[in-house]
């Protein structure tokens, strides 16, 4: 190995590190604001990749039935609820409709938008709009009433939810696999490196996204009532955080840094239905790396599990897989040795 | 009506028939079953529920009973496959052999990891079995020696003394002797030391290690124990299947075991056979009419599944089993020990002899000074009360004395050994026994449970002994001693009753119970008063006189003046930390600095 095969390798994985820095804090968003472990993450990474690609070939991605159905479903049952609890029709209407409408005027959009050939970006924000918007149904749907139960039980709810939205994907996008257009095919030499446009706009994007998320949560009274929800739900609840809107935001979140991410990781491998799971538990490889509770850690772990990725690849290539997800138990040993005691967590 | 009022007075039969026969019927169908005339097709099925079972009754232990959780039994299954495969395909070894070399290299990996996790909180156990489930499955995809995604081809089937087995019928009878032993194993663990030990842990691990349970060990044990369930399933399979290759391994596999055991109903041993029975036949179905539904094939029943998982955690938590469980009569424990051997008691100490000293303890949170610099003596055949203001301090020197926090400074000697910076479990095995001011018990173990649990550092049996009934004589004497701490407290005719349909009175006398079948020599009670009616108050006092006149040396933390008054022998008062005073509880009384404390000064 000589110096520019290690350059190449070492800005492959950081590229591909970018990707799961930004899963790895939508991770550990949703795990310090809900307590919910979010496996299906990748599942927003795929569905991102593919409606993009369907949007490309001129059809209506399968998703945007899916948001449909899924829409009306959350409707439904908040109606139901608000019926229940409120006694009186009005309010439940208005709760559903506040559920059903924005989706539904995606939906729409999107629809009379996919067989008109638009630019690229324009697509890709379609994208954007429809993957976020099964966040806070997703949430709805599967979580919110189950919000008060133990971390194992959304545990596997959490498992849940991958299964369908993997099966659910297969449906809707079939097994084949698409690989999206570039969004910037020109290339730069930067002294002995070579930078293709697409690795640019992954820096840049992640890099736009962690400032942002950084100014969100320090500078806006939303942001500091998440964190406040992430530190106590019942004190949170008494200072008037209402922590079913604070769950219903952070899927958003959680399901715009997928889309995001499966906009920027589709140009360069070709995805599948199924392919969002091993990317998001490479995101999550890089949460618990930084504890499910830091940032800068799940930042720094996600870099480092690009980089061993991708010079794994190169020495070992059938074993990169195993190589990467076997790097998390030195990394819980070293933790469990560092952490002074087991928390009493009840 | 009654029954709500009085739970004791409603019938509790000895016996119910059904869940006396219920077992035995299910073996007997079992037995039946492949005599009959019944198709292979199901023979095979039946074949793959009862492989299905081990690896779930493995996840009934560790997630129903023990509240952890574990994605990586495929993994498991798969060691033991491949090992099996491995070893008989290449150097021709006996099945028989590679069994256990199998069971040992899950045992290993098993413990290893969780070792790793498991001192850190509960989720990281289910984060690291996903990776080492990927890990694992890519690892037997790529290996050159495992043939690769092929994998091993041309595994031998099993032979009993000379005779084949092959895959229907005597197969059927191999794979069911295993897993209805393992299921018998698992409920006799489960109603043993160990297993109250294991029963304990779900709550949070501060009172069993109270109660000196190694909570660490059991969490670590019984997910071994699990992985070896799963081995021999994995061992089962290669020789019903005949090949091993990655996918029956993978990760989908593991969290399809963990969907078995929720929809089953996780915290009961016939659930895992409910579990994995409906959700192999339930998948059958589904492959057969989904693709026919939508016209292309795929594994679409992972929708079904995803959903199912989701909609019963919502409307069906406990699980298929609990319907059945919950409708059948809970029959009384038959009481068997009352002419069981008195368990051993540890030396007390002489009679006014200091038993706890206490020597200018500190404890700090970060600027906070909660407990500054405390002294104390407790003697034996002393009540000791520690009185103060909310906030005084008197829980947190509770925690000092017990090992629950760290000291910050001083030092806390208990019959003249220093304890302080030990650990809490190391702490009860030298005597010292404690409540909680916020009770913690097992609310589905009964009360006689419960209180035994107390007891688990005078028993010695482990897993291995109460699996072969080998521990009945200790188990015996120790459920002698939990009936007789019972009685002492006056709760003897709750003792049959489960512990969560107790009143806040009882549950408070539970844990003295509890406290007094370790044998102690110090006992610390944390506002055992709270929440008591006048009568089980002065029932309680009753019950502190009686101890203290057996020479046992009490430190009592508690707001209700009257008991603390009548009972105590010596008062020490703290206010924001500090030691305000001590003495009797006239000086007590009398003194003006208290009544500034607790009423704040006159100007």
């Amino acid at each position: 190995m000589d110096f520019s095969i290690a350059s190449i390798l070492t800005l492959d994985g950081l590229t591909n590190g970018a990707i799961y820095a930004l899963l790895g804090m939508g991770i550990v968003l949703v795990f310090t604001v809900t307590r919910v472990i979010f496996i299906p993450q990748g599942e927003f990474v795929a569905y991102g990749a593919l409606t993009l690609a369907i949007f490309q070939t001129g059809k209506v991605p399968g998703t945007v039935w899916l948001l449909l159905i899924l829409a009306a479903v959350a409707a439904l049952m908040e109606l139901v609820s608000t019926w229940r609890h409120r006694g009186r029709a009005a309010p439940a209407l208005v709760a559903a409709a506040r559920l059903f409408v924005l989706p539904a005027i995606v939906c729409a959009v999107s629809a009379w938008a996919a067989p008109r050939n638009l630019p690229l970006a324009v697509q890709a924000f379609l994208t954007l709009c429809i993957v976020t918007a099964f966040g806070p149904l997703v949430y709805r749907v599967a979580y919110q009433s189950l919000a008060g139960a133990s971390s194992l039980v959304l545990l596997i709810v959490s498992v849940g939810v991958h299964f369908a939205m993997t099966g659910l994907g297969l449906l809707f996008f079939g097994a084949e696999g698409f690989r999206n257009p570039s969004f910037w095919d020109d290339r730069f030499s930067v002294g002995p490196l070579n930078l293709n446009g697409q690795a640019v706009i992954i820096f840049l994007a992640s890099a736009a996204l962690i400032v942002m998320l950084w100014l969100y949560f320090e500078r806006t009274l939303y942001g500091k009532a998440l964190r406040a929800t992430a530190v106590n739900r019942l004190g949170a609840r008494l200072m008037g955080i209402s922590t079913q809107s604070a769950g219903q935001l952070t899927f958003a979140m959680a399901a715009l840094i997928g889309a995001l991410s499966g906009l920027l990781i589709g140009p360069t491998t070709t995805i599948f239905y199924d392919s969002g799971f091993l990317i998001g538990l490479k995101g999550f490889v890089a949460g618990v790396i930084g504890g499910l509770a830091s940032y800068p850690g799940a930042l720094l772990g996600a870099l480092a599990v690009g980089v061993i990725e991708s010079f794994g690849s190169f020495w070992a290539s059938s074993f990169k897989e195993v190589i990467v997800f076997t790097i998390i138990l030195p990394v819980l040993l070293w933790r469990s040795l560092t952490s002074a005691h087991s928390d009493e967590d009840h | 009506m009654d029954a709500i009022l009085n739970p004791a007075a409603a019938a509790r039969p000895a016996k119910s028939r059904l869940r006396t026969w219920g077992p035995l019927a299910l073996v007997a169908l079992l037995v039946a079953l492949p005599l009959l005339p019944l198709p292979n097709f199901w023979i095979i099925q039946l074949n793959y529920i009862g492989i299905y079972t081990l690896p779930v009754l493995g996840l009934v232990l560790l997630t129903g009973v023990g509240g952890l959780t574990s994605f990586g039994q495929a993994a498991f299954v798969g060691i033991g496959a491949y090992t099996t495969a491995y070893l008989s395909v290449n150097f021709g070894l006996s099945p028989w052999l590679t069994l256990f070399v199998g069971l040992a290299l899950t045992g290993i990996s098993a413990a290893i990891i969780g070792g790793i996790t498991l001192r850190m909180s509960g989720h990281y156990l289910p984060l690291a079995t996903i990776a080492w489930a990927l890990a694992l499955y890519y690892l037997m995809g790529n290996l050159e020696a495992l043939g690769k995604y092929d994998g091993i081809l041309g595994v031998k089937g099993l032979t009993l003394f000379g005779l084949e087995v092959g895959q229907q019928r005597v197969f059927y009878a191999v794979v069911w002797t295993f897993s209805l032993v393992a299921c018998l194993a698992v409920i006799r663990l489960l109603d043993s030391r160990s297993g109250r030990a294991i029963r304990s842990l779900a709550g949070g691990s501060q009172m069993a290690e109270a109660m000196g349970v190694n909570t660490l060990r059991f969490k670590v044990g019984i997910f071994v124990l699990a992985a070896l369930l799963a081995s021999i399933s994995g061992w089962l399979f290669a020789h019903f299947q005949r090949t091993v290759n990655p996918s029956p391994f993978g990760l989908k596999m593991g969290i399809e075991y963990l969907f078995m055991a929720v929809l089953g109903g996780a915290a009961h041993v016939w659930g895992a056979i409910a579990g994995a029975g409906v959700v192999k036949l339930l998948e059958d179905q589904l492959q057969v009419l989904l693709p026919k539904l939508i016209g292309t094939s795929g594994s679409y029943e992972l929708i079904v599944f995803g959903i199912l998982i989701v909609l019963v955690l919502k409307y069906l938590p406990e699980g298929l089993w609990d319907f059945i469980d919950r409708r059948l009569p809970r029959p009384q424990r038959p009481v068997d020990w009352r002419d069981a051997a008195e368990l051993p008691a540890r030396a007390k100490p002489a009679a006014g002899e200091v038993v706890l000293d206490v020597q200018a303890i500190r404890k700090t949170f970060g600027g906070l000074v909660a407990v500054n610099d405390i002294s104390f003596q407790t003697r034996a055949g002393q009540v000791v009360g520690l009185i103060g203001p909310n906030g005084a301090g008197k829980s947190t020197t509770f925690n000092l004395v017990t090992g629950v926090l760290g000291l910050s400074g001083g030092a806390v000697r208990f019959r003249g050994e220093a304890i302080g910076g030990l650990s809490s479990r190391a702490i009860a095995e030298r005597g010292v026994s404690r409540t909680f001011q916020h009770v913690k018990m097992v609310p589905d173990m009964t009360v006689l449970e419960n209180v035994a649990l107390g007891a688990h550092l005078r028993g010695r049996k482990g897993a291995i002994a109460a699996m072969l009934h080998t521990d009945r004589a200790e188990e015996r004497e120790l459920l002698r001693e939990a009936e007789r701490q019972l009685q002492r407290v006056g709760m003897g005719e709750w003792m049959h009753e489960l512990a969560g349909n107790l009143a806040m009175g009882q549950q408070r006398l539970l844990e003295i119970a509890r406290a007094l079948c370790a044998d102690p020599a110090l006992l610390l009670l944390d506002e055992p008063a709270a929440g008591l009616r006048h009568k089980e108050k002065q029932a309680l006092a009753d019950v502190l006189r009686s101890l203290r006149a057996s020479g046992m040396s009490i430190l009592l933390v508690e707001h209700d003046m009257d008991l603390v008054m009548d009972i105590c022998d010596h008062i020490v008062v703290m206010e924001f930390g500090t030691h305000l005073m001590e003495g009797t509880p006239a000086e007590v009384q009398q003194s003006p600095k208290v009544r500034a404390a607790y009423l704040g000064t006159e100007h």
